[in-house]
């Protein structure tokens, strides 16, 4: 291979690898799948199954008036949820709700926030990938 | 039919100044509490509970608030110290009583000097205003809470708190 055909291959695969991997919402599923693997060797990826699960389960554990995520977020992910207060909380599926998981710090503010309130402590990376994993599918 | 234009020019400026005149009564009326305009504010503030207007509490109200967000009426709440800063000096310089407002001075009512209330609902005067109020109009399920004021304040996202 001449150089110049090794640059151009290099330039190219650079291209895939970064249109792949560039967005925000992936930088952000990389470092929670690097924490969940360094937590356990054996992790082998997000589970959107079992991020539904994580969200529908009524856990019970954090505050009496908020025991799963779907207490504010409502039964459908495709659909408007309401906060305690009654304002309306946009979707959170991703397809319903384009905007959403850009922002990291925002992200972790509200895993921060609600996982202490419906479990009483804080999400594992694992956790919090799975559900974002539950949201993008949606 | 014949419509003399002078009677039609002089109908639309009597129109014209009556709204004018009406708009100001309501921007400057008792009612009229300024929205929040602030980004980080209305983000903050306004995620879980509309972004209630500064004027509606004193500057030490919105000071204690700020620095007890990790116990904000039972919520954590706490921001990061640079947004928490920001979102404090908003708060206390569009307080009820921070300097030349006036649009705060009816909910201060009753409420003494360097008190720093934190309830907006817990006031006298919001008190007073709201006895009406039946239990089960609370309890409906469009209200359902008494921070949710947009429920029965129609403007009240844009400053308005009129009895609807």
């Amino acid at each position: 291979m001449t150089p110049t055909r090794y640059a151009i291959g290099f330039l190219c695969a650079f291209g895939l690898a970064s249109t792949a991997i560039g967005g925000p919402r992936e930088t952000l599923i990389d470092r929670y799948a690097a924490a969940a693997k360094a937590a356990d060797p054996g992790f082998s990826g997000f589970s959107a199954a079992r991020g539904e699960t994580l969200h529908r389960t009524q856990h019970n554990t954090g505050k009496a008036d908020t025991p799963a995520c779907t207490s504010c977020h409502g039964n459908d992910a495709l659909s408007a949820g309401r906060t305690r207060t009654r304002k309306p909380i946009e979707p959170m599926a991703l397809s319903v709700s384009p905007e959403r998981y850009k922002d990291a710090a925002k992200v972790e503010k509200w895993f921060k926030r609600n996982c202490d309130e419906v479990l009483g402590r804080e999400c594992t990376s694992l956790e919090k990938g799975d559900w974002l994993a539950y949201m993008m599918n949606q | 039919m014949n419509i003399p234009i002078r009677s039609v020019v002089a109908g639309l400026l009597v129109i014209g100044l009556t709204a004018a005149v009406l708009t100001k009564a309501r921007a400057g009326g008792d009612d009229y509490f300024p929205p929040v305009k602030d980004k980080p504010t209305v983000d903050e503030c306004g995620s879980c509970h509309m972004a209630f207007p500064p004027a509606m509490l004193p500057a030490a109200s919105w000071q204690r608030m700020m620095v007890e967000l990790d116990d904000h009426f039972g919520d954590n709440a706490s921001l990061d110290p640079q947004t928490a800063a920001h979102v404090t000096r908003y708060l206390v310089d569009n307080a009820a009583d921070a300097g030349g407002r006036r649009y705060g001075r009816k909910l201060m009512k009753g409420v003494p000097a360097g008190a720093s209330p934190q309830r907006i609902t817990e006031l006298p005067k919001w008190v007073r205003e709201h006895d009406e109020v039946s239990r089960s109009e609370w309890q409906h399920k469009d209200v359902g809470s008494k921070a949710n004021c947009p429920a029965c304040h129609v403007d009240a996202n844009d400053g308005y708190f009129e009895d609807d």
